[in-house]
């Protein structure tokens, strides 16, 4: 028998888990006389999390623009493809494969090549993000498009519908949730994306988001303020995650559940 | 040769589904004839090509040879006259009933290719609520989306998007074969106050012979991509529920019976 446990012991639990690595962590610094270069004490990084507060807020602020930015275009751009896509088969085989291509080539190894391209600038980071954010919504929603109920489709067939038509309002319809479904897997992408765009254009001095400033952390032996950055980055990730997936589950309520409004 | 009074006619129609390592024949240059105004019942096992005869004719599938006419012109040419039931609802889930229902004039609009004018957004109006009141939807219901919906209602409002475009011919792949025996009687009924409101000509594909001779004034039996048997329903209409307890009806069950016994061994 597999119980849920009590609520008390759910949010407990981990928090005793973060505790206990806490104290080892504090632990093994004193112990084994860690240098803080290598290794600060959990406290030093609570305390760097707090002096270094503006900087890492503003810094996160830009980073949650250019990946929301990147999210935004990948959003755009993935579904035009995808509509593309499904439009013709032809299409299709022609390019899936560089789509695969875009996926698999670690974009690490061309940031710098955006970089010459576009400068060392915020349109860069939102590309990157863009470029790393974008596969999974062209996937999702290709076979969202494209794997439409027979029996729907016969019933447009049987009003002679036009292609246009199919594609309004059936196939882009159903895939909404194909869409959200992409959204969710492109939303984490999209801010490592930006994190690895501005680990690149850094020491311009023009930009500053969190990536720029772990750069510049690194650079100054800053170990706990740089520990404390990348509590930052994932806050940042798990934010906007938590973000998509309301407007995932609110918009795909509205979509298949709640009465519709219009007035006939 | 045409007379007009026969809606669907089928001549020699043969299909042939192929795959890589197979071929099947899955109509066998049937034929097979409907009057206008009468509800036929195809009626077979599963596999023997009911359902591939009623998309053949709908214009869903291609024949690999023989002749289809609806009343007396081609399939294409006769699609704004026919509408079709699918065996599952099939209604649109982001859509509402009314929306449901609103759909095959959304789609057709003022494409060229009807010959129906497209009706006004009152006379629309208009329809869709008559439509839905005459299979039995409560205003309260119209604008809830299918998933708010029992198996029987949904069927309800597939039937009544079908009815929306005033089809001169219904045809209906086994519409109720998931539904309990309560709410298939009383769609049963539904449908033949539908065609004595309309008067319109029905094909109703069925694997249930009680339902097939209750609706029918003709039981057609396939077997194996051809018919092997029809049978005249003689009873009266309107009919009753209680018509399903009288000797005739018995008496003509015993026949359906044997008969898809026989012509499917």
């Amino acid at each position: 028998m597999n119980r849920t446990p009590p609520l008390w012991l759910r949010v407990l639990a981990p928090i005793a888990v973060f505790g206990l690595v806490a104290a080892i962590w504090h632990l093994a610094v004193v112990l084994f006389r860690i240098p803080p270069v290598i290794l600060p004490k959990p406290e030093a990084v609570i305390s760097a999390l707090w002096s270094e507060r503006w900087t890492l807020l503003k810094g996160s602020w830009v980073t949650l623009q250019a990946s929301m930015l990147g999210l935004l275009c990948s959003a755009i751009v993935g579904c035009t493809v995808a509509i593309l896509f499904s439009q013709s088969s032809l299409l299709r085989t022609a390019l899936y494969p560089y789509v695969i291509f875009l996926q698999t080539v670690p974009i690490v190894a061309i940031a710098p090549l955006l970089i010459i391209w576009s400068g060392t600038e915020f349109r860069t980071v939102v590309l990157v993000s863009c470029i790393i954010s974008v596969f999974p919504i062209i996937s999702n929603v290709t076979s969202g498009l494209l794997s439409i109920d027979e029996n729907h489709l016969d019933l447009f067939r049987m009003q002679s519908a036009s292609r246009w038509k199919t594609l309004l309002k059936l196939r882009i319809p159903s895939a909404i949730p194909n869409l959200v479904l992409g959204l969710r897997i492109s939303c984490g992408l999209s801010v490592i994306g930006a994190i690895v765009g501005e680990l690149f254009v850094a020491n311009s001095g023009a930009y500053d988001g969190l990536g720029t400033i772990m750069n510049a952390m690194q650079a100054n032996l800053k170990t706990a303020a740089l520990m404390a950055a990348i509590m930052a980055c994932t806050l940042l990730g798990i934010l906007l995650f938590l973000f998509v997936q309301f407007l995932g589950a609110v918009v795909l309520r509205k979509w298949t559940r709640d009465a519709g409004f219009e007035a006939p | 040769m045409q007379t007009p009074n026969i809606a669907i006619e089928c001549h020699h129609v043969a299909v042939v589904f192929r795959n890589r390592t197979s071929e099947q024949q899955v109509l066998d240059h049937l034929d097979i004839s409907v009057p206008r105004g009468q509800i036929v019942s195809l009626l077979g096992p599963s596999g023997c090509g009911k359902s591939t005869l009623l998309r053949v004719v709908a214009g869903l599938i291609t024949p690999a040879s023989g002749a289809i006419t609806i009343e007396g012109k081609s399939v294409e040419a006769s699609r704004d006259k026919l509408a079709f039931v699918f065996q599952e609802a099939a209604l649109l889930p982001w859509r509402t009933v009314w929306q449901n229902v609103k759909l095959p004039w959304e789609i057709r609009g003022a494409q060229s290719g009807s010959k129906q004018p497209a009706p006004s957004k009152d006379q629309l109006r208009e329809a869709i609520e008559k439509t839905l009141t005459l299979v039995g939807f409560k205003p309260t219901d119209w604008h809830k989306k299918p998933s708010q919906l029992s198996g029987g209602m949904k069927m309800r409002a597939s039937i009544a998007r079908a009815l929306i475009t005033q089809p001169n011919i219904l045809l209906l792949d086994e519409p109720f074969a998931a539904l309990d025996d309560m709410l298939r009687s009383k769609l049963n009924d539904l449908l033949l106050e539908i065609v004595s409101q309309t008067g319109c000509t029905m094909l109703f594909v069925t694997h249930n012979i009680s339902e097939a001779i209750y609706l029918s004034h003709r039981v057609a039996v396939m077997s194996h991509g051809k018919i092997a048997d029809t049978i005249d329903v003689d009873l009266p209409f309107p009919r009753e529920s209680g018509v399903r307890g009288t000797p005739a009806f018995a008496g003509l069950y015993g026949q359906v019976a044997d008969s898809l016994a026989r012509s499917n061994p």
